[in-house]
């Protein structure tokens, strides 16, 4: 039992109760937490484990730098492409490759639909059952459930007849006794505040979503040829344009167009009246629960991403905002230096990884990655069957990344921050009224409900930023550019004999960045840093906390042994674990800097 | 518990149409390639049969081939989960954690002993006793081998499962294996692809479902419905490959005239894929259709084959009707046929004759 203070400002007590949450479901991946409650049932300690490895960037090493889009893609289905579009840009970004605008404005339109279909698929397929009660839903009234609907949208899907049905659908599958994926969920809970009719609403709006999100991709699909798992290619993008020529057909035409802007305009309407508005009425029962807000009002960070035009990655020309806040000062935004080692280097003290010395840091040029796996003398159970953990020692597959020492959030909530903060009317503005809608203070941003907030803002600006971008295309195909990929530095005889890049964006979940090392036309090293990395890191050699553990603190729970405030936190960050637990070169490398060109 | 239901049961009670119920089981049949004949087999199959419970688990896995699944457009995966089956177990989406999940499992395992389904997506890791993949404490392996043990049949989703993947390219440090290397004695039914489509996957459960029995498989354990053609035998583009008319360079002419990919790496000769005929995302388009090479993501060991971008030296030319086993059974007289590295037209026309020859006998014998 003991009560410890960390650096970053939370204070622990592992003393009372231990509660084990493992698998946490409705996430990517494998991921385990562990929490001390104490006599009130309030969290008071918090231990988050990353529970797999995969080593991607091992297998990386030695390949052709023009194949790795491909394998870093596969760290992820989830945020399909995201991580194939850091990895083109930061091959680009060593070989010195410049892309034409429409492959650029074609790669903003696939980014942007992975947000709009990410966050529409994680509100409500993984994280609307943390507020929405699927059993309460059977005893609402259709027609009140139908006022409800069309009191805060004009979505037509809203009559008591729509509604009468869906409850009898429901009702039959509840009777039948094969409750299939919502089976012994927690239904009932205390923590369940939505009454029936809002209930029922949510539960056809899953369904509908569910319907509606298979289109969405089909961006994917007209420009990389399948989803998940796009094709992407180093020097623009692999889907040639031909508006008028013989073979249009099987090119990007009139046709495949015509289809993304319909998919656009579609998109735009269920974000707008159908996510956002059940967001607000979600958002408007669950007011007083206040928690969850971790390192969000201390520590953010964004790298940006969506340049509006192709090869600039400076500040000004990044839609979506860049900077690092700090010790909660909104007013001193700095600007994160992926090239800078003294910037981002990951810990491994907590990590089930050895470093030569585990006190310090190592900037990602500078990686090394040694599994060691061992648990500490306080951990219950055997090496292959854990009860408990011990967090004083190692406890984690997830390294511990820190930006100038700081543990940061990163996410839609750390964007919208930065945003906020840096004034940017299209952030600040959508943010302050929602907060109005609500009669919310601009504190009540930094919790799990603001988080799940910000995610939702972020679909819908996204969803507008498509049409940004279909615009923008159609006007340069207008102008006669028909330009989708620079082949003049394809051939590795075109490249010099040793380099090294970065590539950024920001996924889903957050700030992700790759960097590469090419020696001799082949991979040398591999390294990512993701956003499951920063939001679910362990502790560091200092005892700063990551996100996932700091936003449990201080929770309480209606029932330890129902952890639905548990699942509610920790899926308002989107937990992704595959894309958490890389590894970096088993080789010391060189300390290095890189130009961004 | 109550009672088990068959899926026309609950459709029907869901305030679907017998007339919505057909038109799906038609679709389902198209979906699988069968005749409207089929459909009313379908239809009848849908009556009587109860819906099975589906255990879902991930291992070491990028979740793509849940993505996908959710993508299915015919059947609706909405349909899929709340009407054909009873999907008791899939972490990716469930409501339980922790304790509630795992109860799960249990409930199933014993409950449905020998009748319910295990779809693993994702692979076991082998080294450091397992737990480079750990749920619920124990290895992931553990896991694998409870479930499976106790199961009617193993779908295999996806590569990771059928073959190892990603993870298990070199020099696969976590020694992690398909799933068939620590399951035995269970049939085991492959459905590769990174991820596999959808309707592909849809159709893998509907059929066995409807017809209460595996498909038939390949040498290898995929369903030969799906697996067995070259995507390159179904190509809308094979046309150009044997006309000898290339793509030489991204964004060329060539390419937007919609030229073979060939020479830019297509690996769509020597990869086994509904790709072409089915096509993705409910038949918008597939990698070829929009510019980039097939990276041959179904074929066992794919990220160890070259470089995406190096053309294929040798493809064998076996007809467009031959199979995977076909092409396995007769690879000595596909070895000796390679495509040159400029494959002309005429050569090429010579090398399908003959295959058409070769094709000829094997129908004799």
């Amino acid at each position: 039992m003991a009560t410890l203070n960390t650096p970053n400002g939370f204070a622990l007590d592992n003393g009372g109760k231990r509660v084990v949450v493992d698998p946490v479901t409705r996430i990517e991946g494998h991921l385990r937490v562990e929490v001390n409650v104490d006599g009130g049932n309030v969290i008071r300690n918090a231990v988050s484990t990353g529970t797999m490895w995969r080593g991607l960037e091992v297998i990386l090493k030695g390949r052709d730098p023009r194949d790795a889009w491909a394998f870093t893609e596969r760290i992820c289905g989830v945020c399909t492409g995201t991580h194939a579009l850091t990895s083109v840009r930061a091959v680009e970004n060593a070989l010195g490759i410049k892309i034409p605008e429409n492959a650029n404005t074609i790669r903003n339109l696939m980014q942007l639909c992975l947000q709009v279909h990410d966050h529409l698929v994680h509100f409500y397929h993984l994280h609307a059952l943390d507020w929405v009660d699927v059993v309460s839903a059977l005893s609402a009234d259709p027609k009140a459930t139908s006022e409800l609907a069309q009191s805060i949208s004009s979505w037509p899907m809203s009559s008591p007849g729509y509604f009468r049905d869906l409850k009898a659908r429901l009702t039959a599958f509840v009777e039948s006794g094969q409750l299939g994926p919502f089976k012994n969920g927690y239904w009932g809970h205390k923590a369940y505040k939505l009454p029936p009719e809002a209930n029922l609403m949510a539960v056809a709006h899953y369904l509908e979503a569910l319907d509606f999100q298979k289109e969405i991709v089909k961006v994917h699909t007209v420009f990389g040829g399948k989803n998940p798992h796009p094709n992407w290619l180093v020097g623009g993008v692999p889907s040639p344009i031909n508006i008028d020529g013989v073979g249009a057909v099987g090119a990007i035409n009139m046709t495949s167009l015509n289809m993304v802007a319909g998919i656009i305009q579609r998109s735009i309407d269920f974000i707008d009246q159908v996510y956002i508005p059940d967001l607000v009425a979600i958002a408007s029962f669950y007011k007083d629960w206040t928690f969850g807000g971790g390192l969000s009002s201390t520590s953010v960070l964004s790298y940006g991403d969506i340049p509006d035009n192709a090869n600039d990655y400076s500040m000004k020309n990044l839609m979506l905002p860049r900077g690092v806040i700090t010790e909660g000062r909104l007013d001193r935004i700095e600007d994160p230096d992926l090239t800078d080692p003294s910037h981002i280097q990951e810990f491994v003290t907590h990590s089930w990884y050895r470093y030569p010395d585990e006190r310090k840091g190592l900037h990602p040029w500078d990686g090394v990655t040694e599994p060691n796996y061992v648990l500490g003398p306080n951990a219950k159970g055997t090496r292959t069957h854990i009860e408990a953990l011990d967090e004083s020692a190692k406890y984690s597959w997830v390294k511990a990344p820190r930006w100038k020492g700081h543990a940061c959030e990163v996410g839609p909530l750390a964007r919208y921050i930065v945003g906020y903060a840096r004034n940017i009317p299209e952030f600040k503005e959508p943010t302050e009224k929602l907060l109005k809608t609500l009669d919310l203070p601009v504190q009540a941003l930094f919790s799990t409900l603001g988080r799940t907030a910000a995610r939702g803002l972020e679909a819908s600006w996204a969803a507008h930023k498509m049409k940004y971008f279909y615009d923008k295309l159609i006007a340069r195909l207008k102008a006669g550019d028909r330009s989708t990929a620079n082949t003049e530095k394809w051939e590795p005889s075109t490249w010099p004999a040793s380099t090294k890049g970065v590539g950024f964006t920001e996924a889903p979940r957050g700030a992700l960045g790759h960097w590469v090392k090419i020696d001799g036309g082949k991979i040398a090293n591999y390294q990512a840093i993701v956003p499951t990395t920063w939001n679910g890191s362990p502790r560091d050699a200092e005892g700063r906390i990551g996100a996932f553990e700091a936003s449990l603190l201080n929770t309480p729970m209606a029932d330890p042994e129902q952890p639905l405030e548990i699942l509610r936190t920790l899926h308002s960050f989107d937990p992704c674990l595959a894309c958490a637990t890389h590894v970096v070169s088993p080789d010391g490398q060189e300390m290095a800097r890189v130009t961004v060109r | 518990m109550a009672r088990e239901e068959t899926f026309y049961d609950v459709i029907r009670r869901q305030g679907i149409s017998r007339r919505s119920f057909l038109k799906f089981c038609s679709l389902t049949a198209a979906s699988m390639g069968l005749g409207p004949a089929f459909a009313d087999k379908i239809a009848n199959a849908m009556e009587v049969k109860p819906r099975i419970p589906v255990l879902w688990l991930h291992g070491l896995e990028c979740t793509c081939c849940s993505e996908s699944f959710i993508r299915s457009a015919h059947p609706l995966v909405k349909d899929v989960v709340l009407s054909m089956l009873s999907l008791d177990y899939d972490d990716t989406i469930m409501a339980a954690a922790g304790h509630q999940a795992e109860a799960i499992l249990d409930e199933i395992r014993e409950k449905y002993r020998g009748k319910y389904i295990a779809a693993i997506e994702g692979n076991p890791p082998l080294n450091n006793d397992g737990m480079y993949c750990i749920v619920g404490g124990r290895p992931f392996v553990e896991q694998l081998k409870e479930v499976c043990n106790d199961a009617a049949a193993v779908i295999a989703w996806g590569s990771c499962a059928s073959w190892g993947c990603v993870q298990a390219a070199k020099p696969n440090p976590t020694n992690a294996v398909p799933i068939d290397k620590v399951i035995s004695g269970k049939p085991i039914i492959k459905v590769p692809g990174c991820p596999p489509i959808a309707e592909v996957m849809t159709g893998v459960v509907s059929y066995i479902l409807t017809f209460d029995r595996m498909p038939e498989l390949d040498r290898q354990g995929r369903p030969a419905m799906y697996y067995g053609q070259r995507i390159h035998d179904k190509c809308y583009r094979r046309p150009h490959f044997d006309a000898g008319q290339f793509v030489e360079a991204w964004d060329d002419e060539n390419a937007r005239r919609g030229y073979c990919l060939y020479k830019v790496g297509c690996k769509g000769p020597t990869t086994y894929n509904a790709c072409s005929t089915v096509r993705w995302n409910d038949g918008v388009s597939f990698p070829i259709a929009s510019g980039h090479g097939c990276i041959g993501c179904s074929e066992d060991g794919f990220w160890d084959k070259g470089p995406f971008y190096q053309r294929l030296s040798g493809i064998p030319q076996i007809g467009i009707e031959s199979t995977a086993d076909q092409i396995g059974g007769t690879l000595a007289t596909a070895a000796g046929v390679a495509v040159a590295a400029h494959a002309g037209a005429s050569a090429v026309k010579r090398l399908r004759m003959k295959s058409a020859e070769t094709a000829a006998e094997r129908e004799r014998v």
